[in-house]
């Protein structure tokens, strides 16, 4: 299956890039990837959602899985997402942890 | 150590599914590890196939028969792996006798969904017209029922303190006047919260908010012809699924995460939700209505039939749910305990529902299984259950539904009875004595004390508030059926003109009447409920049956509110009233005594002349008092607060009861004045010049609160 995510683990900050569609197809995937992180000390975890068309269900379930086991003291950023994404992530309510930018300087 | 229950046993024909047996309870579909249990009840069927879809494609990817090895007892089961659970739609063929005399309907050329459908795409967006070719019109989709909840918890507010304001969820921001961002849907009620707040509710009742179809019997209005739908939604396709087109989110599937996350934030904002639950008949219709579920699963179980085959119809809807059968009985309180752990749903109310303590033949039964059950739930322990208590089949049980201290009722005489004293019929006073005090001629042989009452003047069924005070008839006209549809005993008054005017005189009175109106519903014991716009002036243009009108006559006009801010700031301070008055929301009845020893009894009844109230038959006007001293059971102090009721069209002097030394009455509302001396904030009223008498205008409500005497400060200049 092609992979539609990249993540990248630096300095206390998980850079997680996420391209095309992110729904029950590869949102384990992800999951998983994440999983491996999870012992790390992490002070940001930033998603880059420029090229993310559409999350689906399985899609924010995987934020929430990675705001809850690895991001409880560290914050979340979600970079410069689309305005379908945006919404989708406003009307579920998972704009309330994260913080959403335009652009990320580390 | 891994389970060895994870592992497939088999594969399906086309070879893409491996199978294994499945589990029995719960039934639908549920995720598993590695795959998804299916499972459903039938107890005629011979066979049952699991139909397969990739989301919204024309013809199934894959069918697959339940092994009948598989089968326990009545109920088809197996776990299915390597679903993409996002893009799966599931539904099954039946196979069994199709014999109408006996109750069967099976036609295993129908694809039937799933009655445990937690989630149901096929009219994802609302008003999108359906491909009517479509083999499988409400497709059962596979929910993930996690969602990050945080700390919320239904909010458990005593049903005396709520104050309920009904909504339709797509009328109440779908008008371009709203300013939403997603008008009509759950995310746009978000975006009103704070308005909810400003107005003071502490309760919104949905209508209808599980699936169903808006195109079922469709057609063009022959008076506008403008496209009538099934606007309302009282008739359900699923009982377990959102209204999908109630979400912006609905064309990705993702109602559920909209929903919830509208409730949290309701919560987050003290609000609690009641679901308005329609369990008494399904959108299949009777005998020539389509087949979405029921009728091809197990007709026999899920409908109450006549002994000829054919539908009963209580319901008058076409068919009636037989909820008291054993199975259809666990699916309601399934459903019920879904909503209310899944959703965080604080209460329901049960639309039509004497159906749920009718027999399978029809018969009210003395002690209903399904109300009984309901009422001791332990899921639903906490969980406000209301219900309108009465049907189309003319059982009429406001005051004797079988409650078990649990179940509280759509006062239907309380909205006759309070509608027929504000338009000033006579012998009307010693019924209105009843409804002010939670109606204890109607609750209190069972002691089910004042919170049994929903007191409401205008719900979504009937003329909204301003509409009753500007039309004698209904005007349905719209509607298609020659004005012959909706309720024809309104109790309502025009105020001299029928419909819309512009003559100063005619609109103060109406006003007037409107807060007339608003300020005996909040004064009453019972719990209250609004009709949302009817705060900002609502009209439906003398439409008391909107259900198919989806369109400016159902949906609220938000520029009423600067025309009638008037009315909105008299309804948000008469709400603050009762927030802050306790002696407004007892659990009980009055006793009519003094128990707490104040020197008053905890309600009096009072005339134009003081204590002495007038009962007889020609009598318009009523006046009462409660004692502060015996809020809430007398377990609370509060005010002492006099209200006069002046429904006569000449003004009445009242006198005023003698309050003790160094205590006083001080105005808080008097509809007869204009803005903005009509209503004070509370806690801000203002002290009466004369303490022994005050002139009620014509059709009038006056609201008085005793407190302490503060030295007069010197009358300004034209101060009133």
């Amino acid at each position: 299956m092609e992979s539609k995510f990249s993540v990248n683990y630096e300095n206390g900050v998980a850079k997680i890039e996420l391209f095309g569609r992110l729904d029950a197809t590869n949102a384990s995937n992800l999951q998983e990837e994440l999983k491996k992180i999870i012992d790390k000390k992490i002070e940001r975890l930033v998603f880059f959602a420029k090229d993310l068309e559409y999350i689906s269900s399985a899609g924010l379930r995987v934020i929430i899985f990675a705001k809850q086991k690895i991001g409880v003291n560290s914050k979340v950023y979600l970079i410069s997402p689309q305005e379908v994404v945006l919404n989708v992530i406003k009307m579920s309510g998972l704009d309330n942890f994260m913080i959403i930018e335009d652009s990320y300087k580390d | 150590m891994e389970r060895v229950d994870l592992h497939p046993t088999r594969i399906c024909k086309c070879g893409r599914f491996p199978l294994r047996p499945g589990k029995p309870l719960p039934f639908g579909a549920t995720i598993v590890p590695g795959g998804v249990n299916f499972s459903i009840y039938s107890r005629y069927a011979t066979s049952c196939t699991l139909v397969l879809f990739e989301k919204h494609s024309p013809q199934p990817c894959c069918e697959i028969a339940f092994p009948d090895e598989w089968r326990i007892g009545n109920v088809f089961t197996m776990v299915v792996f390597n679903l993409d659970y996002d893009n799966i739609e599931y539904g099954f063929r039946m196979d069994g006798p199709f014999d109408p005399k006996n109750g069967h309907r099976f036609d295993k050329t129908k694809i039937l969904m799933d009655p445990y459908a937690k989630v149901i795409g096929g009219r994802d967006v609302w008003g999108v017209v359906p491909d009517w070719n479509n083999i499988y019109q409400h497709r059962a989709r596979i929910c993930f029922d996690d969602f990050d909840w945080e700390n919320d918890h239904p909010l458990e507010i005593p049903i005396e303190d709520l104050i309920i304001y009904e909504m339709h969820v797509r009328g109440f921001t779908r008008h371009p006047s709203s300013g939403v961002k997603h008008p009509g849907t759950f995310a746009g009620i978000i975006e009103k919260i704070p308005y909810l707040k400003e107005l003071g509710i502490n309760c919104v009742e949905l209508m209808p908010i599980h699936e169903f179809d808006e195109f079922e019997n469709s057609r063009i209005s022959p008076v506008t012809g403008k496209l009538l739908m099934n606007y309302w939604g009282y008739s359900n396709v699923g009982f377990f699924a959102l209204k999908a087109g109630y979400a912006a989110t609905g064309k990705f599937g993702m109602q559920v995460d909209e929903f919830k996350n509208l409730v949290k934030i309701l919560h987050k904002n003290g609000i609690e939700v009641i679901l308005d639950v329609v369990f008494n008949h399904t959108a299949e219709g009777n005998e020539n209505g389509p087949y979405i579920s029921y009728r091809g699963i197990d007709n026999k179980t899920y409908y109450m039939l006549t002994p000829d085959g054919y539908y009963f119809n209580f319901s008058g809807c076409g068919n009636t749910l037989n909820c008291n059968n054993p199975i259809v009985r666990n699916m309601i309180v399934d459903c019920l305990r879904y909503w209310a752990t899944d959703y965080h749903i604080d209460g329901f109310r049960f639309d039509l529902a004497t159906i749920l303590g009718r027999d399978q033949t029809g018969a009210p039964m003395h002690n209903p299984p399904l109300l009984e059950s309901l009422a001791f739930d332990p899921i639903l322990g906490k969980c406000k259950l209301i219900a309108e208590a009465w049907d189309a089949g003319g059982l009429y049980q406001v005051g004797s539904f079988p409650a078990w201290g649990r179940w509280a009722e759509w006062n239907g005489k309380y909205r006759d009875d309070i509608r027929k004293f504000l338009k000033g019929d006579l012998g009307m006073v010693g019924a209105v004595a009843q409804r002010i005090q939670g109606s204890p001629d109607l609750y209190g042989w069972q002691q089910r004390g004042a919170c049994a009452s929903i007191n409401f003047i205008t719900a979504h069924d009937g003329f909204t508030l301003m509409d009753l005070v500007s039309y004698n008839y209904k005007h349905n006209e719209a509607n298609g059926e020659d004005n012959r549809d909706g309720c024809n005993d309104n109790y309502s008054w025009n105020c001299g003109y029928e419909g819309e005017t512009d003559d100063p005189n005619i609109m103060r009175l109406r006003f007037k009447q409107i807060k007339n109106a608003i300020a005996m519903l909040l004064v009453s014991q019972g719990t209250p409920m609004i009709l949302a716009g009817d705060e900002i002036g609502k009209t439906q243009k003398g439409n008391n049956n909107a259900y198919c009108q989806d369109n400016e006559i159902s949906w609220i006009d938000w520029s009423l509110l600067d025309k009638n801010r008037e009315i909105f700031n008299f309804f948000k301070r008469m709400i603050a009233f009762r927030k802050v008055h306790p002696v407004l929301r007892n659990r009980g009845h009055f006793r009519n005594c003094d128990y707490v020893g104040s020197g008053y009894a905890d309600i009096t009844w009072h005339g134009t002349k003081a204590w002495y109230a007038d009962w007889s038959g020609t009598s318009r006007v009523l006046a009462f008092m409660l004692c502060g001293k015996h809020a809430k059971g007398g377990t609370v102090e509060d005010n002492t607060i006099y209200v006069a009721m002046n429904m006569h069209w000449e003004p009445h002097t009242f006198e005023l009861p003698q309050m003790p030394q160094g205590m006083g009455w001080y105005l808080f509302a008097h509809t007869d004045y204009l803005p903005p001396h009509d209503i004070f904030e509370p806690g801000q009223e203002k002290l009466l010049d004369n303490q022994k008498e005050f002139l009620l205008g014509p059709r009038s409500v006056l609201i008085i609160v005793c407190k302490p005497l503060v030295k007069k400060l010197p009358k300004k200049k034209g101060e009133r």
